[in-house]
């Protein structure tokens, strides 16, 4: 490897450290109070930990540690986690035909990593795609947002309830100030791009009720791509 | 008992997440498809954002959408995104004292 690749590899990385921050900003305290809802619901330190590092999706952990509090059946556990994860699907596809130009098992290797946070976060960066050692960008990112999500989780069921009820409850606006912080300049670039938004919030917002928090985001995120195709300018290529 | 639903919901988890991987080297979109494809962040990022942020105090929902113009406007005016994120959390803790 010349200097120059390393010199490349290694700003890829500490690029990708940078971008991945807000996201672990967002997912301590939800991890931490991951954490403590998972040991008052009765699992063991090894089984807490052991989900965040396997099954890596907030939302989903959270619902699965209620539903065995309740000892709801394992079927209905895995069942309700596989609807309300869909929508990843939907992001994974969109991610992966942005990483067109990055080999398959990369590819394959940073979508085991795809959360709600590390897919926004990663769809706003479009020009690492087409870098040199642009993977290793994203797998940082993706590798600190990981990270970051067992620790916290770890860290929760060690220390039980640490952060004032107060403080986790201001803090779980995080993660949607983070989305808000990724949109907007997206939207001041092109405006056109909050019509594709707003299509989603109120499909979303009128679907759920009937349809679930699941279907909901994935029903929002496919219509209101649909609008985009309206919307977007063409030459819209990298 | 436990171990075999983290297994299981590790696998409905992993599935969805790893298709797409195996599907786009094989398939040539068409335009549109792509477009759309494009559109799937704003798209997703709305539907993440909205209505969640309103049940960040439950029984307050002005309180998210406080916590949310305030963002709006942090991002807006260029700040970094830690500074729009630590903005929304000190509207919210201020709101709820």
């Amino acid at each position: 490897m010349t200097q120059r690749d390393h010199q490349q590899k290694k700003m890829q990385i500490r690029d990708g450290f940078i971008a991945g921050s807000p996201i672990v900003m967002g997912y301590l305290p939800i991890a931490l109070a991951y954490g403590v809802l998972a040991q008052q619901s009765g699992m063991s330190l090894m089984e807490l930990t052991g989900m965040s590092l396997l099954v890596f999706a907030g939302a989903a952990q959270f619902m699965g540690a209620n539903m065995i509090a309740f000892s709801a059946s394992a079927i209905e556990i895995i069942v309700a986690t596989f609807v309300l994860n869909f929508r990843h699907f939907v992001m994974s596809l969109s991610f992966v035909n942005q990483l067109k130009r990055i080999a398959l098992p990369w590819k394959f290797s940073l979508t085991l990593g795809l959360t709600d946070e590390t897919f926004s976060v990663s769809s706003i960066y479009r020009k690492q795609a087409n870098q040199a050692y642009g993977q290793y960008f994203y797998g940082t990112l993706i590798l600190v947002a990981y990270l970051s999500w067992v620790f916290g989780s770890l860290l929760g069921g060690l220390l039980g309830d640490v952060i004032p009820p107060q403080l986790s409850q201001s803090m779980g606006v995080a993660l949607y100030a983070m989305f808000i912080g990724l949109l907007i300049p997206s939207v001041k670039k092109q405006h056109k791009i909050i019509l594709i938004s707003v299509t989603a919030m109120i499909v979303n917002y009128l679907l759920q009720p009937m349809i679930g928090e699941g279907w909901g985001i994935v029903a929002g995120t496919l219509v209101g791509g649909v609008a985009g195709i309206f919307v977007l300018d063409e030459e819209e290529n990298t | 008992m436990i171990w075999m639903i983290i297994i299981g919901m590790a696998v409905v988890t992993l599935i969805p997440r790893i298709i797409p991987a195996f599907i786009v080297d094989f398939v040539d979109f068409p335009n549109w498809v792509n477009k759309w494809l494009e559109a799937i962040p704003y798209a997703a990022l709305g539907a993440l954002i909205f209505p969640g942020i309103i049940t960040v105090v439950p029984e307050q929902p002005l309180i998210g959408i406080v916590a949310g113009i305030v963002a709006i406007m942090c991002a807006w005016f260029r700040l970094h995104i830690m500074v729009v994120v630590l903005s929304a959390i000190a509207t919210v803790f201020v709101l709820t004292l």
